[in-house]
């Protein structure tokens, strides 16, 4: 530390940037999620124009969220650890402003693009080629000033929260690309570079990686900075952090096949998806143990600290979801789960209680630094927040738990004859309750995030908040 | 595969488990201790420092647990490259397992009714039931659970048949599946947009319904050339082919203008998929009574 350079600044205007549109994205993005939730309750929300129909707008809710508001949260942190830890300034402002305005492009481009049914069909890589090659080159621009700025770090070694960053940031790259690959047939229009089951497998190659390093691995090296950070505690073990890193990349690029059980994807790849799924709960829960136990002797802290208090229960449902997620991944359960809201309730308590939480505890520690605060304008909305946001979660995932194991039994069921007990109307209204649920849950997870933005635009409208451009590298 | 990629990827799914192996053990082999510590390893980033304890001991077992729990696994299915597995299992086998399982716990029922007639089928209780139920597995998505139909799916209450409501041709329907088809403008490529207008109200005019009498008289000779090859020249349809009556107004697509229109500019193509080799013999015997039922 006493090496620090005294005329080093940081480059905090793109981590600001980003960190405002990650609230931006959050709320339509989720907003996005409780329209389709309630057109699952109430079918008339389709609306009756072809434009904000479920099948159109359901796209439009993942990528908003995964891409708008996880991209953004991903962004706007990996700027701010990777300067604060390297002690270094980004590589270029103007590359990182490029990213940052090229991203922005690609997501109206996607609020524009779905909505017209314009689809590559693609589960989370529905947009088409003209946006994916954008999305190529903000993301190399994005890499180059990552891995520029590690290069030029004032420290001996690699914060773990970048090694975290920089595996996510490489995969990435390399599966956007290698899943997008397409003929055009026009502007709007393409087809896949891949035929039949290779299709499906380049398709959850990218699709459960999409969940293993942008949802997972980047938050990862999200919660190594400020789990520690927040609770001004070391972090619990450096082997640990070693064994599971390499662990997790090892396994996740191997588990893509669980999401084609019993499908034609030939059984050897489908025994390879199951297993390697089955290692990854270790790998997965190493990143939880390392955090939690980095609160070991700062406990009390969790009773005065909304902010760290957010950041632990996320790492509670990220241990939760890693922990369903093998056991969806065998087959004779997946027979059961596959394709039933449990898929739905365990994509929720993996984005809502573990990417979700984490941003939100990530955001409220970052805002009061970039506008040069001590604190947010209010704790106790914060706390506030907390609230809505468990309770939304639990409610979301508890209906379905219940919708996903009932329809998969429902539709199992059979007479003396053989025949199906119930048709698949029926299970669809016993679910209905279920969905109304889910929908309230996630009414009650909205309002939290605009609490957030009404506690976040109090903040920065302070006398005192000045926005912090460029900051020396010696303020905490 | 060839054996090369089959090595491949036996070297690789290997490699993977045994190098977590590695990973752990050399780890633990490096630790300083065994217990926790308050020692860190002694690096510092933005303030943040790293403790050097061990890896925890329930964790370090669990991880253990899942590789050993893989390599058994692999063992037994089908996972190395073309290596089959002790056990044998492919999915393949264990559906047709599963397919005669059902077949002998099952097939028994329905072969009580393989050989009754369709129409005497259709007076028995218990058979209906069956029927019933095979109905609404299979039938229901597109004909509606009380089979009523909608939008393009025939009703198979009434007594409006495209292809005929007796025993045989129902079995037919049921065995072979349907596909309707319409040329778009029907004999006429080059229909015109007015002989559009007149053929559609004289369609209409079978009904009653012409929206303009007159164009629906001029009607009358587009439809002798465009239309009754196949919907016959008084429009009463042709059950060969499936060319619905036009003049009983009950409508597979709707009965306006407009829909009228539609099909006449575009022509439709519609399917009934055949069941023969998806149901057993036995199976669509009894269903054809079911529907057979539906209307008598
Ligand atoms: C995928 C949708 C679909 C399914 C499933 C389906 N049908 Fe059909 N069925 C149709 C369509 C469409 C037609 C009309 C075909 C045409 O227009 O040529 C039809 C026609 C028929 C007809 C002829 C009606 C007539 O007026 O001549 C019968 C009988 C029939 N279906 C019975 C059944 C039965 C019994 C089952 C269940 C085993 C079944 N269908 C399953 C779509 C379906
Ligand atoms: C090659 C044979 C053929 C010719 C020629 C033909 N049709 Fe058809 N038409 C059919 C068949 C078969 C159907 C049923 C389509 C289906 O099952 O979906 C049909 C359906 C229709 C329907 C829909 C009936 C309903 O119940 O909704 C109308 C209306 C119709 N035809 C009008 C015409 C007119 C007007 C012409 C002449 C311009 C014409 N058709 C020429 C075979 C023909
Ligand atoms: C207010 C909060 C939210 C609500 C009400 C909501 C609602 C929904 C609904 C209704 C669906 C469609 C389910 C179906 O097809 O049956 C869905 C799908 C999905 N949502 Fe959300 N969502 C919310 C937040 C989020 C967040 C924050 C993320 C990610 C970070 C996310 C990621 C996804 C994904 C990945 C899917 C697709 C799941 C699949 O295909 O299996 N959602 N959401
Ligand atoms: C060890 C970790 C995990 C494993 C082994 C795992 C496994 C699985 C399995 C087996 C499915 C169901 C596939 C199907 O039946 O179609 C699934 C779906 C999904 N999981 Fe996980 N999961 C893990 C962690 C996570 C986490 C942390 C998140 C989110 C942050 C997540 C997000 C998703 C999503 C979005 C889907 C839905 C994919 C789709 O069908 O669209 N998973 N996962």
């Amino acid at each position: 530390m006493s090496t620090v350079n005294a005329n080093l600044t940081y480059n905090y205007k793109v981590v600001r940037q980003f960190a405002i549109m990650t609230l931006v994205w959050g709320i339509v993005g989720m907003g996005m999620g409780v329209l389709i939730a309630s057109q699952l309750v109430w079918p008339s929300m389709n609306l009756d124009f072809s434009w904000t129909h479920f099948g159109r707008l359901r796209p439009l809710h993942t990528n908003l969220v995964i891409f708008g508001f996880g991209g953004s949260a991903l962004f706007a942190t990996s700027y701010y650890v990777v300067q604060r830890t390297c002690q270094a300034r980004l590589i270029s402002d103007g590359l990182a402003a490029f990213t940052f305005w090229g991203w922005q492009a690609v997501m109206v481009a996607a609020i524009i693009t779905l909505p017209m049914g314009l689809t590559s069909s693609k589960e989370y890589a529905e947009l088409e080629w003209p946006i994916d090659i954008l999305i190529a080159i903000v993301w190399v621009s994005y890499a180059l000033v990552f891995f520029g700025t590690i290069m030029r770090r004032a420290t001996a070694h690699i914060y773990v929260a970048n090694w975290f960053y920089g595996g996510f940031i490489l995969t990435v790259a390399i599966l956007h690309i290698g899943n997008n690959l397409a003929l055009p047939a026009g502007a709007f229009k393409s087809y896949s570079a891949y035929a039949g089951v290779t299709d499906a497998m380049m398709q959850w190659w990218w699709g459960h990686n999409a969940v293993g390093f942008f949802l997972t691995a980047g938050f990862l090296g999200m919660m190594y900075y400020f789990v520690p950070k927040q609770a001004n505690r070391p972090i619990y073990s450096y082997r640990l952090s070693i064994v599971h890193f390499w662990a997790l990349i090892a396994t996740y690029v191997w588990a893509g096949g669980h999401h084609l059980h019993y499908s034609a994807l030939p059984d050897w790849a489908q025994t390879a998806g199951m297993v390697m799924s089955l290692i990854l709960l270790a790998p997965s829960w190493g990143g939880m143990i390392n955090g939690m136990m980095t609160l070991s002797g700062a406990w009390h802290k969790l009773r005065t600290d909304p902010i760290l208090r957010f950041l632990v229960v996320s790492l509670s449902f990220y241990g939760m979801s890693t922990f369903e997620g093998p056991m969806m991944a065998i087959k004779t359960v997946n027979a059961l789960s596959h394709n039933t809201d449990w898929t739905i309730g365990h994509v929720h308590s993996g984005a809502l209680g573990w990417v979700a939480m984490i941003s939100i505890g990530a955001i409220y520690h970052l805002i009061p630094k970039l506008w040069g605060l001590q604190a947010m304008y209010s704790v106790s909305l914060i706390n506030v927040h907390f609230w809505l946001a468990t309770v939304g979660t639990v409610l979301y995932i508890v209906a379905m738990w219940v919708n996903g194991i009932m329809q998969g039994l429902m539709w199992r069921a059979v007479n003396e004859d053989g025949t199906l007990t119930y048709s698949f109307v029926e299970a669809l209204e016993a679910s209905e309750s279920g969905y109304f649920v889910r929908f309230l849950g996630g009414v009650i997870f909205l309002t939290g995030m605009l609490v957030m933005a009404y506690n976040v635009y109090m903040t920065v409208r302070q006398k005192e908040a000045v926005a912090q451009d460029n900051t020396a590298a010696q303020a905490a | 595969m060839s054996t090369f990629w089959s090595i491949w990827i036996s070297v690789i799914v290997l490699g993977t488990v045994f190098g977590c192996w590695w990973l752990l053990y050399a780890t633990r082999k490096g630790q300083t201790t065994d217990t926790e510590t308050n020692k860190t390893v002694g690096h510092s980033f933005d303030g943040i420092e790293e403790y050097d304890n061990p890896l925890p001991k329930w964790w370090y077992y669990l991880f253990i647990a899942t590789c050993v729990f893989a390599l058994g696994y692999l063992a037994l299915y089908p996972g190395l490259g073309n290596y089959k597995g002790l056990l044998g299992w492919t999915a393949e086998n264990q559906w047709q397992a599963e397919m005669q399982q059902a077949d002998a716990r099952y097939g028994e029922l329905y072969a009580k009714f393989g050989d009754t007639p369709v129409a005497e089928l259709a007076e028995n209780d218990d058979a209906m039931k069956m029927g019933q139920r095979l109905f609404a597995n299979n039938c229901a998505v597109c004909h509606g659970s009380a089979g009523r139909g909608s939008l393009g799916f025939p009703n198979l209450t009434d007594d409006d048949w495209l292809y005929g409501g007796d025993p045989d041709t129902i079995l037919t329907t049921l065995h072979q599946g349907r596909n309707g088809n319409m040329p778009a403008k029907g004999m006429m490529p080059g229909m015109t947009s007015d002989q559009i207008d007149q053929v559609v109200n004289y369609v209409l005019s079978f009904s009653d319904r012409a929206k303009d009498e007159e164009a629906a008289a001029k009607g009358e000779q587009v439809f002798a050339q465009a239309c009754s090859a196949c919907h016959g020249e008084n429009g009463k349809g042709n059950q060969a082919m499936g060319a619905p009556n036009l003049t009983d107004n009950t409508w597979l697509y709707g009965s306006t203008y407009e829909w009228i229109k539609e099909t006449v500019v575009n022509g439709r193509a519609n399917q009934m998929p055949a069941q023969g080799g998806r149901l057993s013999d036995d199976q669509i015997q009894i269903l054809a009574a079911y529907v057979y039922s539906l209307s008598n």
